[in-house]
């Protein structure tokens, strides 16, 4: 999943960049969404995982992946009810379920080690792509505090799952 | 003697007799940050690590000295029984990182 974020925000990098160029930056209900559609992303790929992977690393980690992101966007739907914010649906969160999609369906023609070591490397480049968003555009595009400590939060919780799949995929080897 | 005195041996021979009372360290885990970065204890100390955070965590040495499981917004302690300064990190955020320096 993570790697399929991945995949998925280079192509929203791709895909977005002349939206977010003209001045268009994402508005705060927008940044809600896309951080919630990224969050649910690879909550899915991490069940795509779980369902197909024996590996105990694998699985511990996809794990943890439902976990982690299962409570960062508990926390994200609990602040934009706070707030009175509405995610709104846009491109990039479009562009970024579409490419998930893509992914999974690779992945799920792989099976054994091939579908491990697949599903790792995705969810390294997943995590940094979404590091990437992030940083560039998510973060300092938002307009609320909260909003915008919730982001820097998870751009910390996403470099660290990122640490950590780069560790599982050493051990793989 | 005069009082003052008598209390100053007498705290002089405690001090002597009795070893320093081992203390708790507090290590509070807030926003995926270890706070005080870096501990100082003594053999025989407490850490008490305190995880505010919502996620899971692991207090886990460099060198397999310990590990520590931190279930969200739960304490977790080791009793320090050696010296030297041990590294740690999380293992499911491994871009969290802490020290313990522990003296004699």
């Amino acid at each position: 999943m993570l790697a399929k974020l991945s995949a998925c925000l280079a192509t929203l990098a791709l895909l977005s960049a002349p939206a977010f160029a003209q001045g268009n930056k994402p508005t705060d209900p927008q940044i809600a969404h896309i951080a919630y559609t990224a969050d649910k992303i690879d909550i899915v790929a991490a069940k795509q995982a779980l369902a197909k992977s024996k590996n105990k690393e694998v699985r511990a980690f996809a794990q943890d992946m439902v976990r982690d992101h299962s409570e960062v966007n508990k926390e994200a739907l609990a602040l934009v009810k706070k707030l009175k914010v509405t995610p709104q649906d846009n491109p990039t969160s479009r562009a970024l379920s579409k490419q998930a999609a893509a992914e999974r369906k690779k992945l799920a023609k792989l099976h054994g080690p091939a579908f491990d070591k697949a599903y790792v490397a995705n969810e390294i480049a997943y995590h940094k792509e979404v590091d990437n968003a992030l940083e560039t555009t998510l973060i300092p595009s938002a307009s609320n505090a909260q909003l915008k400590s919730l982001l820097q939060t998870g751009l910390k919780i996403f470099q660290g799952h990122e640490q950590h799949a780069e560790h599982v995929a050493a051990d793989l080897k | 003697m005069a009082p003052g005195r008598i209390c100053f041996t007498a705290l002089m021979v405690l001090g002597l007799s009795i070893p320093a009372q081992a203390k708790t360290i507090r290590v509070t885990i807030d926003k995926l940050d270890y706070i005080p970065a870096v501990a100082q204890a003594k053999v025989g100390d407490t850490i008490e690590w305190i995880n505010k955070d919502a996620l899971a965590h692991t207090a886990t040495a460099k060198n397999g000295a310990w590990n520590v499981m931190l279930k969200p917004k739960k304490n977790g302690h080791i009793v320090l029984k050696k010296a030297g300064s041990v590294d740690y990190f999380c293992k499911f955020h491994p871009n969290m990182k802490g020290r313990v320096v522990v003296t004699p």
